[in-house]
């Protein structure tokens, strides 16, 4: 089991829709949201992704996908 | 009772031993050191700074090192620069250049955050020292883990530029580019930052590393005669830099050294990589991630880690941010050589045309004691100026031939 940590981010599109509980019956992943910013126009959370990672890699490939963009927490790392 | 006291959760203020730690486990906020000052406070006066080393070093107290500095002895103490030129161009009558161009060994204010960062990393048993970056971060953590004897790991993204590649090869760390986009990169950094025992200096060992940059600040109050400047303008990357200079201000209010600090702190950034200056702009307290287009690269960080914090200080300092196209940002630099002789890379363009315009909109007045910070060397970025800096004077091997050109008197 592997558990791994993302900021994901929502374009205003995207907002209404339930993407969360889709990844959750699409990928065989536990999602767990620790912290969240979610307004009309935009939208954000840190969540933890647990599971196999080849399940987690695919359930990022399948957020992006949706147009969600995921993004590891620290954010850019590359300075 | 030690300086450092813990290690705090930015968001919810969960506290965490001084280990190599960067996020907070139960909210995933990012973590900063605590410290205890009334400790601080009694081992810190002017004097013991005065007395101190010629380096970043003398504020040793306020840095999150336990013993005493091992790598990176000399970063720090650069030159703060009554720029009486330029001032008078802008209508300034008190206006300061922090010099970082000069910053030991590689040339920008890196070497403060690196210095700190693998100081402490050795403290915490780390041998390998590594990093994610395009430019600056890399040739300083290259150089200071080969004059340390570390063993270091730099990862690139597979299309940088050969000169680039060229500056970090020189200190012989293993260079691992990588194919894919930028986020893929991104992205497998932070993953190889969670697996290997490294000191992934803007990783898991950020929150010291950043704590290098207040250096920014001491020394700026310092070389005043310690008084707080009335504005600063500061480049912004992931805006870490802009929030370590308020917090190196207040804090030295918190322990005494400063009576008042009432600077308003400003940022800038390059128009084609500005999600915090655009933010600010559109009174947003949040920032929407860009994909960079502008020839400041160091600066070029469109999903910025502390864009948020950088609006917190800019509103609770009453700042002001803005940004500069690439031209101003070649104007900038131009400006910048051409009246006060310091040729700096692309941020500091990016710097010198924010300050010009803060100026032209009243938010820096006449007689505003103000300090630009320069971060790093025009060296290292020649090619954004390459094309608009004119050509040689050529004439043949003749003194005729000279004075037809530059006339009796040598001008031209």
């Amino acid at each position: 089991m592997t558990k791994l940590r993302f900021h994901i981010r929502f374009p205003e599109e995207k907002i209404p829709e339930p993407v969360i509980y889709q990844i959750g019956r699409e990928y065989q992943v536990v999602t767990s949201i620790r912290r969240a910013d979610v307004r009309e126009t935009t939208g954000w959370m840190d969540v933890e992704f647990s599971g196999e990672t080849e399940e987690i890699e695919r359930a990022i490939a399948g957020l992006r996908e949706k147009g969600v963009l995921v993004d590891p927490i620290e954010l850019n790392v590359v300075e | 009772m030690a300086k450092m006291k813990a290690l705090i959760c930015r968001e919810c203020g969960k506290e965490y031993p001084t280990e190599a730690l960067h996020v907070c486990e139960l909210c995933f906020g990012p973590l900063e050191v605590k410290y205890n000052y009334d400790e601080i406070r009694e081992a810190m006066s002017r004097a013991s700074i005065e007395a101190g080393p010629k380096s970043l070093w003398r504020y040793k107290e306020l840095l999150p090192i336990e013993g005493g500095p091992t790598i990176g002895l000399h970063a720090g103490m650069t030159p703060l620069v009554h720029a009486k030129n330029l001032g008078a161009f802008l209508g300034l009558d008190e206006l300061y250049i922090k010099n970082d161009c000069v910053n030991q060994p590689t040339l920008s204010f890196k070497d403060r955050v690196v210095a700190v960062a693998l100081t402490r990393a050795r403290e915490l048993g780390y041998e390998t020292a590594a990093c994610a970056s395009t430019g600056n971060l890399a040739n300083s953590v290259a150089a200071h883990a080969a004059q340390a004897g570390m063993q270091c790991y730099v990862f690139i993204p597979g299309d940088l530029e050969a000169a680039k590649v060229l500056g970090n090869l020189i200190y012989r760390p293993k260079v691992v580019e990588i194919e894919g986009n930028y986020d893929d990169v991104n992205r497998l950094c932070s993953e190889i930052a969670g697996e290997r025992r490294w000191a992934f200096v803007n990783v898991n060992i950020r929150p010291y590393y950043a704590e290098g940059s207040k250096t920014l600040a001491f020394e700026v109050v310092e070389q005043l005669g310690w008084r707080a400047p009335d504005q600063v303008v500061v480049p912004m990357a992931s805006g870490s830099l802009l929030t370590k200079i308020w917090k190196g201000l207040n804090e030295f209010q918190k322990i005494g050294l400063l009576k008042d600090v009432s600077t308003k702190v400003n940022g800038a950034q390059a128009e084609g990589c500005s999600p915090i200056a655009t933010a600010y702009k559109d009174g947003r307290d949040f920032f929407k991630p860009v994909k960079p287009n502008t020839i400041a690269k160091s600066l070029a960080i469109g999903n910025p880690a502390d864009g948020y914090y950088a609006l917190k200080t800019v509103a609770e300092s009453q700042g002001a941010m803005d940004a500069v196209t690439d031209d101003e940002v070649i104007e900038g630099i131009k400006l910048l050589a051409q009246t006060e002789g310091i040729f700096a890379e692309t941020a500091g363009g990016v710097t010198i045309g924010t300050l010009r315009k803060l100026v032209k909109q009243g938010a820096i007045k006449k007689h505003d004691v103000t300090v630009a910070y320069i971060t790093g060397n025009g060296l290292k970025t020649q090619e954004a100026v390459v094309d608009s800096v004119g050509r040689p004077f050529r004439i043949p091997p003749s003194l005729v031939k000279f004075e037809q050109t530059f006339g009796q008197q040598g001008a031209a």
